[in-house]
């Protein structure tokens, strides 16, 4: 094996296309004959619809036909929940469109289907719906408690599960409340994950084109191939009669990883209609009716020594399902469970997350999904409980964490950390900070009083990522498995197609994936074509989410790779005349070992099963290779991040003075790709400590319909950051690589709040409700003073 | 989303704007740049009969010097003000708020007089034209009529411009011995001013001889803090600045909204104008 | 409907339109320039942002979704598909998006594109503060925005044909000093290859 490739900051091979505005987004799949579809909304929270009539929209120009709930009701399905976390979870049906009740803002309750967009917009328009009023259940506390309204009457309860994890029960660990119980110290706090929307850039669109028994979909989606046998399943359609093809998609961050009412509405619609149809949703529609992210009460109790040590950590959660679940929303605070206790030996930890219904639009994975929350959780406790006892918050931290010596280490949870030097990563970043200096600047400013404040947040985190081992997943009954699939096709003239399940959508698995192959097979990097994305050339495979693609389905890659060279070495030693065991691939040539002369390419072997004129006996004439990984553990990067913040105690307003990141992501393939990813994931970690909530008025209306009122960070309210990586390979499989899609969304977040609250802390400040706006900044500010 | 129809007229003259404004009855609706206009339109919280495009109308794109002001004309973008040798040299006030107005995208189409007549709160420059003491030229079916901008600004969304009147252009005195500055507080850079404080001061022997004070998203209009500028003639030093700039907000009262509580806009109006007056002096 | 003709990456168009068609509709929908696209309905993102020509012939960056149809009646336009030379080499703009990975997903891409070159004709070399700001009308939700503003430096400084030799080490580079394996800039190792050309 060659490494020329791998490591190296290949610019991306998907640029091109992007550049040039020469890319299909599903928006711009035109086709003979579609009609546009619009779909009418709620505008109530919880009401009944006590009368519906679609027959104005359809006198509206243009209109070829008009739908409601209750016309489609038989035929259209219910969405599915893939993870039903729990044997008794009350799982509502949820219909694309509703059928005579609307559960929350912006719920379907109509489709028009017309010639042009604007013709379906104004038919819209013309729709009479009568609502009677329900009561909109939209506070958790409020929603459990005895006697709430209730979202779903028949269900008689808001609580959708309870699921509970206890190391003393598992055998994994101690007994937290009894580490509480004997606790020198106890530090207990309620945080709060606001709602936030990922709102990835490209709006969510779907084309269905029935054509004779075949139903072609296009969708800007995370997962073509889970929407296609979710699609068979809901719609009872055989699975080889459809056919997902996600183009290029513009972003998703858990947004798209989802099967919509959307997608069904315009497959129920296409169906009816026998034309090909389109929907794409207005930036507005897709705010309120997209799944949100987060929204979660955290109750906590940290247990611990005088002298810093943690015992035992306790942890009860209330996560906002919204008004259905999800995919996967009912799994995400799941996904956290296994993380509040961190890069730390904790001994003792339970955890108990309860999955609540309200009258909001549902939430589900969003960038990180579990993980984030756990890690803020955590992070904001280390921090307040070395002010408890007066110690520095990092040395909190070191006394309590893993030593790179004791990996691989078994968790109080039961996960094997795989690899990792948590001090190698804090001691770079510290020294990329100077922290030292920013120390001794915001002791003068408090010692001047300075009206602008200085702080410095931590952040040491770790995560899993590369989802997932099949079996765990069965474990925790989610309803799929987490392995990958490749295959590599050798074309006559020794070009190289590489088939993956993955479905990437900004990633740059087209690059990435090129140079994996590029080292192992010999060829060069602009000979590999990675294809993608449309389930009749990827007919199998599990997509693109939780920090997979490259941990699993890279993997999957390279063992495919080496099925093509065991394929081809019998060839190459039959053309070379020599036995198969003398043979060695160096260079990208099959040669007799201790003979630089005269090797046999892969592209030789090639060309030679193409011909197969003159094959060894009993040979298959091809060197194409399918393979399959199942992953045997998660892989678990960490880093340090550490966030210097200037705050306006006059206007509250926060600024990053410098933020420094050191990831530890494993082996890399390409450090160009892995950079954009830690930027990117820190800007939606700070987007969520400074700027960004998802606000429901008290009758359950989202206030934050546009993007004017969903304030998503410009690069003029960002900084730059400061990057760094160590490198622990993740020892399970060849390549060492972990997963790096989320880290930065995780760990940014307490960094950034905990900046805020050191800067604070004189004034008596200890929390601030995230986002950290100004004005929360400056209450905190009057609060803390007064 | 796409706009609900409209009928389309594009008039090359201001006589022949108006006449077709009458013509088309009172939910015809005027566009200039179209920059606050679009977004309700796409987002169908207007549904204006006919729009009557000035781009058309040559008349309006003069920026020119008339004795002691400049005279904008309707059709001048932000961008045009920005680049203007006669406003960098006499109302540099206006081209410092104007850089705060929205983005470089929306500046190009934006105009100055627009964002006037659009009379939203929350909008920059009513506040710059108010200490600026504007006038705006109203043309309408009885001709012409000039109205201070202290008069112009009736209501949230809502100036004294008929619905079948032009304002065709904004006269505004030089600065002369003026110096201004706009503060703009937002929650991000593309985001509306939770606040803004345009103010402008006349110094004497270092002290502020006279001061106006304007305040953006302080009430349902732009606002004059006339108590702030009271206090604040005669002030010598940062401390005087200081207790007569925390009087900004007096009898004002601001929104209370998700974006911003009135109290913390209150708070805000004193903080950007003794900061907005500190630079001055 | 509406008569409107309006130059287009350098070729003429006469059209009838609905007065309410948006540009950006009516160059994506009646003239196929689908690299142009939608990403709200506020004005916010930016990603619909195209060159079109002011009264003066000044090629000015607008958001083509809050421009309609018939304002640009007479106009020149330049659109992402428009902005490479006549024999499909790409704008330094472009070159430098591709170079300094100023793109993940490639949704907002057209735009800050063009916005970048837009700014870039006001201001040859911008700091980084005024990059920062002066693309504060397009969003972007993959890229953090660093890499976005490392290109429009390196647009900047190629089209000055300085070499960028005056300018001040971007923040991430100082990481690159790092004593680690590889900090995550472009190795000096990797030649900047030719970037494949799409098909006509």
């Amino acid at each position: 094996m060659t490494t020329t490739e791998v490591g190296s900051a290949r610019r991306r091979k998907e640029d091109a296309r992007l550049i040039t505005g020469r890319t299909t987004w599903t928006e711009n799949v035109t086709l003979p004959g579609m009609l546009h579809l619009a779909i009418l909304r709620s505008p109530m929270a919880h009401a009944r619809i006590t009368s519906i009539d679609v027959s104005p929209a359809l006198e509206t120009k243009g209109v070829v036909a008009a739908f409601s709930g209750r016309d489609v009701a038989d035929v259209q399905g219910a969405l599915p929940c893939a993870w039903p976390v729990t044997e008794d979870m009350v799982h509502p049906d949820r219909p694309p469109i509703a059928v005579d009740e609307v559960k929350f803002m912006g719920e379907a309750v109509a489709v028009v289907a017309a010639r042009s967009r604007a013709a379906a917009l104004d038919a819209v328009a013309a729709i009479d719906v009568d609502y009677e009023p329900l009561p909109a259940v939209l506070d958790m506390e409020a929603a459990l408690a005895d006697g709430a309204d209730l979202v779903h009457a028949d269900k008689g309860t808001n609580r959708g599960y309870t699921w509970v994890f206890d190391s003393g029960e598992a055998g994994t660990g101690g007994d937290a409340g009894a580490a509480i119980d004997d606790a020198e110290v106890v530090i207990r706090r309620r945080y709060v994950q606001q709602r936030l929307i990922p709102a990835f850039m490209e709006p969510r669109s779907v084309v269905v084109d029935p054509t004779g028994d075949v139903y072609s979909i296009w969708s800007a989606t995370q997962i073509p191939h889970i929407l296609r046998f979710l699609i068979a399943a809901v719609t009872g359609t055989p699975e080889h009669k459809v056919r997902v093809i996600a183009p290029d998609v513009g972003g998703g961050f858990g947004g798209k990883l989802q099967v919509t009412p959307e997608e069904l509405i315009a497959f129920v619609a296409a169906k009816r209609l026998g034309r090909p149809v389109k929907y794409t949703e207005s930036r507005s529609e897709s705010l309120v009716s997209a799944h949100h992210g987060r929204d979660v009460i955290q109750d906590l109790e940290l247990a611990a020594r005088r002298d810093g040590t943690v015992t035992g950590l306790r942890v009860k959660l209330m996560a906002n399902m919204g008004a259905y679940m999800g995919l996967v929303g009912p799994g995400v605070p799941i996904l956290g469970a296994f993380m509040y206790n961190a890069i730390y030996k904790f001994p003792a930890y339970r955890f108990e997350c309860s999955g609540v219904f309200t009258n909001t639009t549902i939430t589900d994975a969003y960038r990180g999904a579990g993980r984030p929350e756990a890690t803020y959780a955590i992070e904001r406790l280390m921090d307040e409980l070395a002010v408890e006892l007066g110690l520095d918050p990092m040395e909190v931290r070191r006394r309590n964490w893993i030593k790179a010596e004791e990996f691989p280490f078994t968790t109080v949870c039961g996960l094997q950390y795989d690899s990792g030097d948590y001090d190698k990563a804090t001691d770079r970043a510290m020294e990329l900070l100077g922290y030292a200096d920013l120390r001794k600047e915001q002791q003068a400013r408090r010692e001047s009083g300075d009206s602008v404040q200085l702080g410095i947040g931590i952040s040491t985190y770790t995560e899993m990522c590369g989802l997932a081992p099949s079996r765990v997943l069965g474990s925790l009954r989610y309803g799929a498995g987490g392995w990958e699939t490749a295959s590599v096709r050798m074309l006559p003239t020794g070009k190289v197609e590489v088939v993956t399940g993955t479905s990437p959508h900004g990633q740059g698995h087209e690059t990435a994936w090129s140079q994996i192959v590029a080292d192992q097979l010999g060829v060069p990097f602009d000979d590999v074509e990675v294809l993608h994305g449309d389930t009749r050339t990827s007919y199998k495979g599990l997509d693109t989410y939780g920090s997979r693609s490259l941990a699993v389905g890279g993997i999957a890659l390279y063992n495919a790779c080496q099925k093509v060279l065991d394929k081809a070495k019998p060839i190459a030693a039959h053309m070379l005349e020599c036995d198969p065991a003398d043979l060695e691939f160096t260079g990208g040539q099959f040669r007799v070992r201790g003979n630089p002369d005269g090797g046999k390419s892969l592209a030789d072997c090639a060309l030679a099963v193409f011909a197969a004129h003159d094959l060894p006996d009993g040979i298959e004439p091809t060197l194409d290779a399918d393979a399959v990984y199942d992953p045997v553990n998660f892989s678990f990067p960490h880093g340090t991040h550490l966030c210097a913040t200037e705050v306006d105690t006059e206007t509250g307003r926060v600024t990053i003075r410098k933020y420094v990141a050191v990831d530890d992501v494993g082996r890399v393939i390409n450090p160009l790709i892995v950079e954009g990813q830690v930027h990117g994931g820190i800007a939606q970690g700070i987007a969520q400590a400074l700027f960004e909530e998802a606000v429901y008025d008290a009758d359950g209306n989202l206030m934050t319909g546009t993007l004017v009122d969903y304030t998503l960070p410009t690069a003029a309210d960002l900084p730059s950051f400061v990057t760094d990586r160590t490198e622990s390979p993740a020892p399970d499989h060849p390549l060492g690589t972990k997963g790096v899609g989320e880290a930065g969304t995780i760990a940014s977040t307490p960094a950034v709040v905990n900046a805020i609250v050191d800067a604070l802390r004189p004034m008596g400040v200890n929390d601030i409700a995230m986002p950290c706006t100004p004005e929360r900044v400056w209450r905190a500010v009057q609060g803390g003073a007064a | 989303m796409i706009p609900p129809s409209f009928d389309y007229a594009a008039p090359t003259t201001v006589d022949e704007a108006v006449s077709t404004l009458r013509d088309a009855g009172e939910d015809a609706k005027v566009i200039a740049g179209g920059q606050s206009l679009l977004p309700l339109l796409r987002m169908r919280f207007a549904a204006p009969s006919t729009l009557v495009d000035l781009g058309g109308v040559d008349e309006l794109r003069h920026v020119r010097e008339d004795g002691d002001a400049i005279v904008i004309g309707a059709m001048v973008t932000h961008a045009r003000v920005l680049r203007d040798p006669l406003v960098k040299e006499h109302l540099p006030l206006l081209a410092q708020a104007t850089s705060t107005v929205a983005d470089r995208q929306i500046r190009h189409r934006g105009t100055f007089a627009g964002s006037l007549a659009h009379a939203d709160p929350a909008g920059d420059l009513p506040a710059v034209a108010l200490v600026l003491g504007a006038e705006m030229e109203i043309v309408g079916p009885n001709g012409r009529r000039v109205v201070p901008a202290g008069e112009f600004f009736v209501d949230y969304l809502e100036s004294v411009v008929a619905p079948d009147e032009v304002l065709v252009s904004v006269r505004v005195p030089k600065q002369g011995s003026w110096v201004g500055r706009y503060e703009k507080f937002n929650r991000v850079a593309q985001g509306w001013a939770l606040v803004g404080v345009a103010a402008m001061v006349r110094r004497e022997n270092g002290a502020v001889a006279e001061a106006r004070v304007g305040l953006t998203n302080m009430g349902s209009t732009p606002l004059r803090a006339s108590a702030a500028e009271a206090a604040l003639a005669g002030a010598d030093s940062p401390d005087a600045v200081g207790a007569a700039a925390a009087r900004a907000a007096a009898d004002t009262r601001p929104s209370d909204d998700m974006l911003a509580s009135a109290d913390y806009r209150r708070h805000l109006a004193g903080v950007l104008t003794k900061r907005a007056v500190a630079g001055l002096v | 409907m509406t008569r409107v003709s309006m130059k287009v990456d350098g070729v003429e168009y006469e059209d009838e339109v609905e007065p309410r068609t948006l540009l950006v509709h009516h160059l994506r929908e009646h003239l196929g320039k689908v690299g142009t696209v939608v990403g709200c309905d506020t004005s916010n993102c930016g990603a619909c942002t195209v060159l079109m020509s002011d009264p003066e012939g000044r090629q000015q960056g607008v958001k083509s979704c809050s421009v309609l149809a018939v304002q640009a009646d007479g106009r020149e336009i330049t659109t992402i598909e428009g902005l490479s030379g006549p024999d499909r080499t790409l704008h330094p703009v472009q070159r430098a998006f591709h170079q300094a990975h100023g793109l993940q997903c490639g949704f907002c891409t057209p735009g800050m594109i063009m916005a970048a070159v837009d700014l870039l004709a006001e201001n040859p070399d911008p700091s980084e503060a005024e990059i920062r700001e002066g693309l504060e009308g397009n969003l972007c939700r993959c890229t953090g925005y660093q890499n976005i503003v490392r290109a429009v430096r390196e647009a900047s400084a190629e089209i000055r044909g300085s070499g960028g030799g005056a300018e001040p080490a971007p923040p991430s580079q100082r990481a690159g000093e790092a004593q680690t394996p590889d900090s995550g800039l472009p190795r000096e190792d990797v030649p900047d290859e030719t970037i494949p050309q799409p098909v006509p």
